[in-house]
């Protein structure tokens, strides 16, 4: 497979560059946010965007992510949204886009209908946090028939012998996720990542690693960069936007991008 | 006729349901249970405490009752009780309990936390928590709290911690979301007890078996009296854990019919209303693949029922796939049916039962009229009604 996402991780390897993935619900603050926001950070060092889909039970995340997935469904935010917001992006942008979901809503909308679609929008990749390897048969299948990345994702609980079917499962990357529990802690990384992170290059030979959960920092980035491909965040970016209630959140995130950015660059 | 029934298959699917729809955070603890759950099955050691402890502990065997007055008012069928709100802690849950406590012991757990909806999970689980001197956290819904205080202060008098939980709906889908991710965060040192036949396998599997005592006791209390074989069970249906329980040892048994009785809250023509497997399409939540209450859009919708317990959008996926294959009929009741149901079996038997079994005993009104005088139904007395007393009072005028 080859597409947006390969691309851009194979530039970043050949360059030394860390790559950065932003996570952004999609339709949160507002449905006609979603792609000013993308272009802010793209403009501001992001490689690959992720869109979340709100779903109202995500078990994964912790209260940021809770909240904007809710303020996104009251927004009306479908899945048919979220293709419209892809094709926006798309009509100035290159970016590599990722949907990040849980399996429920996708099912709802039919599992190859939505591969379908999401390819001919131009979606690169997808996350479903509630779809291990061992129930992603037919996902798996569809999206691979639709030059879709199934990303999948590595917990510091996986075996290693875990990490090598989900290396073999994924395609673009895979998804290390930083610390049991959800997602939104702010309270600096585990004490334990790095050693994580290596057990993760050692069984994970096929793709890239991008790490994610629980980083909010320029310095966070800075500390994981030696230890990964990449890195995701995603709660500490929303926050500052739900932070500024009234106000321009632009500048903001804008500063916030530049600063992990810079983290990843400074190694 | 007998055929036989092997469900769920070795990755837990009964049919197309079930399965294992979790983060990849959990996988290990999956594993780690299912391995311990499967080794306890042949370890004797681990098998006579289980037993033991439903003896002496819970109180096993429940007496299979036979009910006179309720079977004079019909002059049809004979009906049984089969008396689980006599199990310490007032209801079916405590039989789970005792099982899934014993494999958090093996495993080498030292937190346990739980979700419950009307309480008698959490009772249940701060019982035997506090019993093998276990710490114990139960998530429930704030709007449950409410109705069903008496339990919030048993577990709290027992010991554990009460998280109540305000998002969505504040009832039981949101306190599993919570324990679920209380999980995902602490999964390495705390087992989850999971109170119904739902979550990920080998969740439904092994809650099953653990329930299906209910069934093989029944099955010995009615050939005593010289049944070789109940004609119809009925029994509620929330997750499911005590329908199951019941019908299980019963499955290959085809001359048995089984009927579980779903909450038709407001009525099954309103939003309003718990009747999963009669109004709902197969989805994911929680864990598995099984029917859902869900908008087009695949988000889940809120559940409604005056019984707590019954209040939650999903539902075992066993059921599902007893649904499908048409084993199992499911019908629904309001709240205001299992309301008179409550005061009926009260003033007719002598029993107060709790407003989810109420539910069970209000379809009997539908039932009994199509069975004849050699019949006979067992109805599933999963517990008792004194935590409902609040509601009941004022639901029905009582001054
Ligand atoms: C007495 C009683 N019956 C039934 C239920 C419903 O659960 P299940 O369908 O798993 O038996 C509950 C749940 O709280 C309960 O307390």
């Amino acid at each position: 497979m080859n597409n947006r996402i390969h691309k851009i991780l194979n530039t970043c390897r050949k360059t030394n560059r860390k790559a950065l993935s932003i996570f952004i619900t999609a339709g949160f603050p507002g449905i006609d946010a979603t792609p000013s926001i993308v272009k802010t950070l793209e403009k501001a060092g992001a490689d690959i965007i992720e869109l979340g889909i709100p779903f109202s039970d995500p078990l994964a995340d912790g209260p940021t992510i809770q909240h904007s997935s809710d303020s996104a469904i009251k927004n009306g935010v479908t899945i048919t949204t979220v293709f419209d917001i892809v094709a926006k992006i798309r009509r100035d942008s290159d970016i590599p886009i990722v949907l990040m979901g849980y399996v429920n809503p996708v099912m709802a909308y039919g599992m190859e209908k939505f591969m379908k679609t999401a390819a001919t929008k131009g979606v690169d990749g997808l996350i479903v946090p509630d779809i291990p390897v061992e129930e992603s048969g037919e996902y798996r299948e569809f999206a691979l028939h639709n030059n879709l990345a199934p990303i999948f994702l590595a917990a510091p609980t996986s075996s290693d012998e875990r990490l090598k079917q989900i290396d073999a499962a994924s395609e673009g990357f895979v998804y290390c996720v930083s610390l049991t529990g959800v997602t939104g802690k702010t309270n600096g990384l585990s004490d334990n990542v790095s050693g994580y992170l290596k057990r993760c290059k050692k069984c994970i030979t096929h793709n890239p690693i991008l790490v994610g959960f629980g980083i909010s920092s320029g310095k966070d980035a800075h500390d994981l960069a030696p230890h990964a491909d990449g890195i995701i965040v995603g709660s500490a970016l929303i926050k500052r936007i739900q932070n500024q209630r009234n106000g321009d959140y632009y500048p903001e995130i804008n500063a916030f991008v530049r600063d992990l950015r810079e983290g990843l660059d400074n190694n | 006729m007998m055929k036989s029934y092997t469900q769920p298959d070795i990755r837990g699917h009964f049919g197309k349901y079930g399965g294992k729809y979790v983060p990849e955070t959990l996988m290990f603890a999956l594993q780690e249970l299912e391995d311990a759950y499967t080794g306890a099955k042949n370890d004797e050691t681990f098998q006579n405490e289980y037993h033991t402890l439903l003896a002496d502990f819970a109180g096993r065997p429940t007496p299979l009752y036979f009910a006179s007055r309720l079977t004079e008012k019909y002059n049809r069928a004979k009906i049984f009780l089969k008396r689980e709100d006599l199990c310490h802690t007032g209801a079916h849950k405590i039989n789970n309990v005792i099982g899934q406590m014993l494999l958090a012991k093996k495993i080498g757990k030292k937190r346990i936390i739980a979700e419950t909806g009307a309480g008698q999970h959490g009772v249940a689980t701060a019982t035997v928590a506090a019993k093998v001197g276990l710490d114990c956290i139960v998530y429930m819904g704030r709007e449950d709290t409410r109705r069903q205080e008496p339990n919030v202060n048993r577990m709290k008098l027992l010991g554990a911690d009460i998280i109540p939980v305000d998002s969505g709906t504040q009832t039981l889908k949101d306190a599993t979301n919570e324990a679920i991710r209380d999980w995902v965060t602490n999964v390495r040192d705390t087992f989850y007890v999971i109170g119904s036949v739902v979550g990920p396998h080998p969740y439904p599997m092994m809650v099953r078996d653990f329930q299906s005592v209910i069934g093989r006791e029944t099955r010995e209390q009615l050939s005593q009296r010289q049944i070789s074989s109940p004609d119809y069970l009925v029994a509620c249906v929330g997750g499911g854990s005590n329908s199951i329980g019941l019908f299980y040892p019963f499955i290959e048994n085809d001359s048995v019919t089984m009927i579980g009785v779903e909450a038709a809250g407001y009525g099954i023509t309103t939003q309003q209303h718990a009747a999963t497997l009669t109004l709902g399409t197969p989805g994911v939540l929680h864990g598995n693949l099984s029917y859902l209450l869900q908008d087009a859009n695949g988000q889940v919708m809120p559940a409604h029922s005056i019984s707590a317990g019954l209040d939650y959008p999903g539902v075992g996926p066993e059921h599902s796939y007893l649904k499908d294959t048409g084993r199992v009929r499911y019908e629904s009741v309001t709240d205001a049916e299992s309301l008179d149901a409550v005061r009926e079996l009260s003033q007719l038997e002598g029993i107060i039962p709790a407003l989810e079994t109420a539910h069970a005993l209000a379809y009997l009104r539908t039932l009994l009229p199509d069975t004849t005088a050699g019949e006979t139904v067992v109805v599933n007395l999963s517990g008792r009604g004194e935590k409902d007393l609040g509601t009941i009072f004022k639901e029905l005028h009582y001054t």
